[in-house]
């Protein structure tokens, strides 16, 4: 057998190999989106109510004076928070987030701003450690699966540090936003401080009810807006777990298909080497055969 | 008589949403009581709280709720915990063993406030599960 054919074969061998691993990562990534979508689904009505007791607080006090919600008028650090992901296998998901990233970080700085990194998922953690920036926070393991306690404690963290003295003075979210099975975007929001948006507009389902509070307005307030930066958190966090698997599924499927073209290629190849070997071999032993034939005509 | 909307919500998934008649929770402030056309109200709910819905012509649902709010507006009640189990679905067993360590925690040191915080709820859950503690 050729050294070609023989190196043909090994390659075909190691390409399949290879596309029985992405299939099957494929494969995973189609039920886990599935799964993702659910708890995504399953978060919103308790986003919704929350919200709704937001904007019910917000409109009944007069004023709203909450550490939260006031925003400094010479921002001169912020925080940034990366929702990336535990594993690799997933496309330009985490650098399309870490470009955006440092999109953001290069329009804050250009403006005078400091900007801490908080980061959570192994990939954007490893991203921030090999260039050695320092960063606020890190939270890794939970990114195919993140619950609300995962959310609650990144939360504690940001809000520690928003109400911190020497703190940061406002906090943007990068994470990516789950449109559709085909569609993930990138999204920029900022979560600290709060924005309360005044606006004289009537609301779709008639005026809001004049509320009680238990204990006080104050306190109602205290304890309303970090569940509600939480669930915001939390929402970013299923969202971009649900996106995370999207765009693993599509990245193995391309590798599934690469390699499947790569397997056919490389079978004409070994196909024509294998022939062209063979029609070698026919016009020798018939080249033999005449000069026996010839030398023997010869002696008669 | 008008009935109450009410949905229980904790940020994992919706827990209950039904008619009843009335709704009795645990808030910072104390108990409260909703029956229908009661006055708009936000209160902060408790650690280790039971909530109580009366409904008619069935068994009360009782839930062990951790922290989070109750809203009432226009006969709509919504509950949000931040952790909330129903007493039908609580584990009693895990439940009593998870108080009994909680329990020797605290004996062990007195400032354990998370330990405090766990024998709370056990408790809350137990006694949604209609077990006597």
């Amino acid at each position: 057998m050729g050294a070609q054919l023989r190196l043909l074969r090994r390659r075909i061998k190691s390409v399949k190999s290879t596309a029985k691993i992405t299939r099957a990562q494929e494969l995973i990534a189609s039920s886990r989106i599935v799964k993702a979508q659910q708890r995504m689904q399953a978060a919103v009505p308790y986003e919704r109510e929350i919200t709704r007791a937001v904007t019910g607080v917000v409109s009944n006090t007069s004023s709203v004076d909450h550490p939260l919600t006031v925003a400094k008028e010479n921002p001169s650090r912020a925080g940034v928070l990366i929702i990336t992901s535990d594993s690799g296998f997933c496309g330009g998901f985490n650098a399309n987030l870490l470009r955006e990233a440092e999109a953001l970080r290069g329009l804050l700085e250009s403006r005078g701003i400091q900007v801490t990194p908080f980061v959570s998922g192994r990939k954007g953690v490893g991203w921030h450690a090999f260039r050695q920036r320092e960063m606020g926070g890190q939270w890794v393991g939970f990114s195919r699966r993140p619950s609300y306690q995962d959310a609650k404690d990144i939360a504690d963290t940001l809000i520690e540090s928003f109400k911190a003295e020497d703190g940061i003075d406002e906090i943007h979210i990068v994470s990516t936003e789950f449109v559709s099975m085909l569609t993930q975007n990138v999204v920029v929001n900022r979560i600290l401080p709060l924005e309360v948006v005044e606006t004289t507009e009537a609301p779709k389902d008639g005026p809001l009810p004049y509320f009680e509070f238990e204990p006080s307005a104050g306190a109602v307030l205290d304890s309303l807006l970090p569940r509600y930066v939480e669930s915001r958190i939390f929402s970013a966090l299923l969202q971009s777990a649900a996106s995370e698997e999207a765009s693993r599924r599509r990245a193995m499927k391309s590798a599934t298909d690469n390699a499947n073209e790569l397997i056919r290629v490389f079978t004409q190849q070994m196909n024509q080497v294998r022939q062209a070997e063979i029609t070698q071999e026919i016009s020798e032993i018939v080249g033999g055969a005449n000069a026996l034939a010839d030398s023997a005509a010869g002696k008669e | 008589m008008a009935k109450l909307q009410v949905g229980v919500v904790s940020p994992e998934r919706e827990i209950w949403s039904g008619e009843a008649d009335m709704v009795i929770a645990k808030t910072v402030e104390g108990e409260i009581g909703i029956m229908p056309n009661h006055a708009p109200v936000i209160g902060v709910l408790v650690e280790g709280g039971v909530l109580r819905v009366k409904r008619d012509g069935a068994n009360d649902l009782v839930a062990a709720v951790h922290g989070g709010f109750i809203s009432v507006a226009a006969n709509e009640v919504s509950i949000l915990a931040e952790a909330a189990e129903l007493g039908s679905e609580v584990d009693v067993a895990a439940a009593k063993d998870a108080l009994q360590r909680a329990q020797a925690a605290i004996e062990a040191s007195q400032d354990d406030a998370d330990a405090q915080l766990e024998a709370k709820r056990n408790t809350a859950r137990l006694r949604a599960a209609g077990e006597e503690v």
